[in-house]
């Protein structure tokens, strides 16, 4: 296993912490009518991401699902210009054009926030692709969530991976429900990682709640990718604590399985561990906390204030 | 008795075949089923099977013998101790009766060709690098790729059958060969699955060039092409381009019905992001496949089975290319604007010959070329001259291309219009199986010149 330094545990803490800020304060601007259309949250998921994010090379690509304001967050994009794309204004990653559910950054190797249900996992493997025809020593991670797991292009996707051993690494973000139904009510089958297994791609399942287990695994997954052995796939247990989306109030799940949840907070567990190693003190953390507050209130006043995009940018953009 | 061994059609569009290698002799006795010859056609080298039994009492063609039209009679088997008799009773009637048949043959290859009138445009005559030999159209477009693959080595192509078998339609022959399995890929039958593939490549700075071995697969693939391969520039703000082409043929082939015979040209035309491009002459064809290949947006180049065969002369010059976007004026006209893309123009060309014979009427015919984007102005031009307009497509009528030209000619040129436009499509039912029933839902010459006569107020 990869072997954390002190400040690791900082950045885990920060970039976590940072997702949760971001995705309450989007539902805040949601609620004010200032971000409209489909806003699906991270709260919850967060050390899934940033577990992936600590084994991650700068020229690895990745590319997600609609659910995807946290992983540009781990990615290093800024939130103010994430932010802004959720209010549609021209300083958004995609001046405005692209919303929530489809955001890009080339610069970052992010190739999505991808709104169609499956459809990143063909593009990622395309990627992935890519990285091999060049020669490159780098990998695609490519997330998927539960509901994609029963869609047809997913396996279609996996056999061209194995066929052509391309390095890509498959996440699939189990966190339970597919919008309002739950993976035993959608899958035959419930051990989604194993779902590789007749084209001979490994898989394994992990604690999603838990960053160390993701760390751990996406180290190892991401070894065997990176060596050239082909494809390999990790099902990440997780849970979101909102809704599907803003409109979702989650009816279909009880209180107590979301409390039960929450007993497990992946950013409470960090913590622990920080103030157990005595890596930061309690008012180091509390400084983080307030930092972190400061730069979301800040990234949501520069999407509230950052003009929309000027009339004539509705015909550019369509063609290179 | 004696019974002739013909000629087989060994697909559908086959008209002739050569003889590469007969794998019986004179005096063998055959048994239904055996292996008779290998028979080379523009696609591919096919064994044939006896489907009669007997003795073979001749071979009509020697090994290596080229072009043999299909229902030519190629061997004869029989009964050996009928054989004298059969050859001393009748050899002069036999023969009489043999080109009989062979001219029949011939006059209804010669029908089906003419229906692909192979002349060059004013505009190819122009061209000074023009090929003396003449190409098909198939091959202009394997050079084409094979010369950007030799350019650009981030230019790959892959599909169903296009590297070890050469493709279906034989349109990648060689590729293989040249460029390696690494840039010439054959997938599992599964659209969905590597079309994405091929959109994320395209994504991430490849240049791939995948084939569909018809377009009515790129149904299972639909998504990729529409939500991810047009729009994602569009949804990243301007960060991320598609330079990808999706080709193959498109249309009607002959005979293999509703599924495997649809045009998708006013289907792809529709949509913001892509660019859509249907050649008709091998020479149009390489043009434009260049500029497909170049351009940094997902290009729809919809091929046609049927003009795979058909040969012109081209402009070999690698670097020779025809815009994405303009129209070509086939034939200049004053009295009606024929506006046609792809397999139509040969039958708008001949339905122009017949215009000016029978009625005394010059049409214009414009060959779009590209769909989209539409060369508008090249239509209006022409519309404000002849004043009269009809359109022909393959496609079905309802929001066909010719549905959005008659839009914008009503539009922009209201005014010079002397009668209303006219459409000329397919009929509006999926595509049938039976020939006497596809012909009826295929656009005719006959269609046209009706089209034709109704502009211009002739009875």
């Amino acid at each position: 296993m990869k072997k954390l330094q002190k400040a690791d545990y900082i950045k885990m803490y920060s970039f976590m912490l940072k997702i949760r800020r971001f995705e309450e304060r989007a539902a805040q601007l949601y609620g004010m009518g200032k971000i409209g259309g489909f806003c699906h949250l991270y709260i919850g998921q967060e050390a899934v991401v940033v577990g992936i994010l600590m084994t991650i090379d700068k020229n690895d690509s990745v590319v997600t699902t609609y659910r995807d304001h946290g992983h540009m967050i781990a990615r290093g994009l800024d939130p103010k210009r994430i932010m802004a794309e959720l209010t549609g204004r021209e300083d958004g990653y995609s001046a405005g054009k692209g919303g929530s559910m489809h955001m890009f950054s080339k610069e970052n190797n992010f190739y999505g926030g991808h709104g169609i249900v499956g459809a990143q996992v063909p593009i990622g493997t395309g990627i992935a692709f890519t990285h091999k025809y060049n020669g490159e020593k780098n990998i695609c991670r490519t997330y998927i969530g539960d509901g994609a797991m029963n869609n047809g292009q997913v396996f279609e996707a996996f056999n061209l991976a194995a066929l052509w051993k391309l390095p890509v690494l498959y996440i699939i973000e189990n966190n339970k429900y597919g919008m309002g139904t739950s993976v035993d009510r959608a899958a035959a089958g419930l051990d989604l990682y194993k779902r590789g297994e007749a084209f001979g791609i490994p898989g394994e399942k992990v604690d999603g709640m838990n960053v160390f287990s993701v760390i751990e695994a996406a180290d190892k997954a991401g070894k065997y990718v990176r060596e050239g052995n082909g494809p390999y796939i990790i099902e990440v247990q997780t849970y979101r604590y909102r809704g599907h989306s803003m409109s979702d109030p989650a009816k279909y799940r009880t209180k107590e399985e979301l409390d039960n949840y929450k007993q497990t907070d992946p950013i409470e567990i960090v913590k622990a561990e920080i103030l157990k190693k005595k890596i930061a003190t309690n008012d180091e953390i509390e400084k983080i906390n307030k930092d972190t507050l400061e730069e979301i209130k800040n990234a949501a006043e520069f999407a509230t204030n950052s003009p929309f995009p000027k009339d004539s940018e509705l015909h550019t953009d369509v063609y290179l | 008795m004696s019974t002739e061994i013909l000629m087989p059609a060994l697909s559908p569009t086959m008209t002739e075949g050569n003889l590469s290698k007969w794998l019986i002799k004179k005096g063998d006795t055959i048994k239904a089923g055996d292996l008779i010859a290998e028979i080379e056609t523009d696609k591919a080298t096919m064994e044939v099977e006896a489907v009669d039994e007997g003795v073979v009492l001749d071979l009509l063609f020697k090994e290596g013998e080229a072009k043999i039209p299909v229902n030519k009679a190629i061997a004869i088997i029989g009964d050996p101790n009928e054989k004298v008799e059969v050859k001393k009773e009748a050899p002069i009637e036999k023969v009489i009766e043999e080109k009989k048949i062979e001219k029949n043959i011939e006059t209804k290859i010669e029908n089906k060709k003419a229906d692909i009138i192979d002349t060059p445009s004013p505009k190819i005559e122009e061209d000074r690098n023009l090929s003396s030999e003449e190409i098909t159209m198939r091959q202009a477009l394997r050079d084409t790729m094979a010369e950007e693959m030799r350019k650009d080595n981030k230019v790959f192509i892959l599909g169903e059958e296009v590297a070890e078998y050469q493709g279906a339609y034989k349109v990648t022959q060689g590729l293989l060969e040249e460029f390696g399995k690494e840039r010439v890929l054959d997938t599992p039958i599964s659209e969905h699955g590597f079309t994405g593939l091929a959109v994320g490549a395209a994504f991430k700075g490849l240049r791939p060039i995948l084939e569909f071995m018809t377009f009515n697969f790129s149904m299972q693939a639909i998504d990729q092409i529409i939500n991810s391969a047009a729009k994602t520039l569009y949804m990243s703000g301007g960060q991320i381009n598609c330079p990808i082409v999706f080709r193959g043929p498109n249309g009607a082939a002959a005979q293999v019905a509703a599924q495997h015979s649809q045009d998708f040209s006013s289907w792809y035309s529709q949509v913001p992001g892509l660019k859509v491009i249907a050649p008709s002459t091998p020479y149009n064809a390489k043009g434009l496949l260049r500029s497909a290949i170049s351009d940094p947006n997902p290009v729809i180049f919809l091929e046609n089975e049927i003009l795979y065969g058909l040969k012109g002369p081209v402009n070999n010059d690698i670097n020779f290319s025809i815009p994405i976007g303009k129209a070509n004026i086939e034939k200049e006209g004053k009295d009606l604007t024929i506006v046609t893309y792809s397999i139509m123009l040969q039958k708008s060309k001949e339905a122009a010959l017949r215009l000016k014979e029978e009625y005394n009427l010059d049409a214009e015919i414009i060959d779009l070329q590209t769909l989209r984007p539409l060369d508008t102005e090249t239509i209006l031009n022409s519309v404000k001259k002849t004043n009269r307009l009809i359109t022909v497509e393959e496609s079905w009528p309802i929001g066909s291309v010719g549905s959005e030209i008659a839009n914008i000619v009503q539009r922009d040129a209201f005014d010079y219009l002397d009668s209303p436009v006219i459409k000329v499509n397919s009929a509006d039912v999926p595509m049938p199986y039976s020939l006497s029933l596809e012909k009826l839902y295929l656009p005719q010459v006959d269609d046209i010149i009706n089209a034709a006569k109704k502009v211009s107020y002739i009875k």
